[in-house]
């Protein structure tokens, strides 16, 4: 249970999948303006990942294992990907239309998040067992979430009162921010460890 | 020198200088950039990375230009994935079989070929609509820009963070590693710093 917690800490802070490991770049460039829209597709990604790996999992460790065919998992991930998300999307749509006027519009955009097939592939690198992937997944994208939001805040805050330089304007900027972002969090190094 | 004036508006001439300058794809719209910059501490690693998605997105674009009439424009989208990661895996195991130290550093960004919107972003863009000549220059000129721009980067980086490019040492003693440039913050800030230049200095990256 302390080693679950550990993970899981150590993937929102000291292994932050956006600040250490590079990852979901394009979205948190692209959609972190306001904070609202930043959030709805921080909790699709919080929902798409620990869907995927929950299904990822069994798929890749008694499927393509034990019929030694796991170096074509990266295909049957990324299908999985794109399938989940689509149903996901169409079970949306027919059950809970409320939900899908708020999250509808960024599920297509979460197949080509990287967030999502890097934390599969995390799984098979660091052979981890179900329980610790479900963890891992779920506390990558609530760390991946974390990170776009406080980006998209500084930004509202900055968009009122900076007076950026021309060059910098619009992704110069966030890529500034995103780094001193990243700089902090490397404060929190040493605090919990992922393996 | 009509002839030169005469040559620049060819459309071969157009792509080659849309991939490489006017629209360089990590330059004028931040794509791929989540490799560009994992990848960008070592100069090796860099053009590993580079040539990868230079193949990836070479393959993938004559492909999908090859069978371009045949793809209904519904499932697209699931087409250019598994041909995309077809590729990939290809790459993949063609650095695990001959440089397994250069697999071991890149580790999960080679599968994250998949989700560099470069590769998909030519196949949408390009190589749907276009011959399949046009669209292998286009996916080779685009795969330049990006390599480029990475090995930039990763010069400036390893530079400042071990004194040495390709394992060589340029700086002589006395130098005090940065190792901050090593690490995840350093890659921000160079390619904050080097699109501030570009933009304020050049004309890559305006469309």
């Amino acid at each position: 249970m302390a080693h679950l917690l550990e993970i899981f800490i150590a993937s929102i802070t000291s292994h932050n999948i956006a600040l250490t490991y590079i990852l979901g770049m394009c979205p948190l460039i692209a959609i972190s303006k306001k904070v609202k829209t930043a959030f709805g597709m921080g909790i699709s990604v919080v929902f798409v990942v620990t869907l995927t790996v929950f299904i990822n999992w069994p798929i890749y460790n008694k499927i393509l294992l034990t019929t030694d065919s796991d170096n074509i998992a990266l295909l049957v991930f990324i299908i999985i990907i794109a399938a989940t998300v689509q149903f996901l999307e169409m079970f949306l749509e027919k059950f809970a239309p409320s939900l899908y006027n708020a999250f509808g519009i960024y599920l297509p955009l979460i197949t080509v998040n990287c967030v999502v097939l890097s934390v599969s592939l995390f799984m098979v690198t660091r052979q981890y067992t179900y329980s610790e992937t479900v963890v891992f997944g779920f506390g990558s994208a609530l760390g991946w979430t974390l990170a776009i939001v406080t980006v998209a805040a500084i930004r509202e805050k900055l968009a009122l009162t900076a007076d950026i330089p021309k060059g910098l304007q619009g992704v110069g900027i966030v890529l500034i921010i995103t780094g001193l972002l990243a700089l902090g969090f490397t404060g929190f190094g040493g605090m919990a460890n992922i393996q | 020198m009509k002839k030169l004036i005469r040559l620049t508006y060819t459309k071969w001439f157009t792509i080659i200088k849309n991939g490489l300058v006017n629209s360089n794809p990590v330059l004028s719209a931040t794509l791929g950039i989540c490799s560009a910059l994992a990848v960008s501490n070592r100069v090796d690693n860099a053009i590993a990375m580079g040539l990868g998605v230079m193949f990836v997105t070479l393959a993938s674009s004559v492909t999908i230009s090859l069978i371009r009439n045949l793809i209904p424009s519904r499932v697209r989208m699931v087409t250019y994935m598994v041909v995309i990661s077809t590729f990939v895996i290809a790459f993949q195991q063609f650095l695990e079989a001959f440089y397994p130290s250069i697999n071991e550093a890149l580790g999960p960004y080679v599968g994250l070929i998949i989700t560099n919107c470069i590769v998909m972003g030519r196949a949408e863009a390009f190589a749907i609509k276009n011959s399949v000549a046009y669209s292998a220059l286009d996916a080779i000129s685009n795969g330049l820009g990006y390599t480029y721009i990475l090995v930039i980067i990763a010069i400036i980086r390893e530079v400042l963070a071990s004194g040495t490019i390709l394992g060589f040492n340029v700086v002589g003693q006395g130098w005090t590693n940065w190792i901050v440039m090593s690490m995840a913050p350093g890659g921000f800030f160079v390619l904050a710093i080097l699109l501030w230049i570009m933009k304020s200095f050049t004309n890559v990256g305006r469309t």
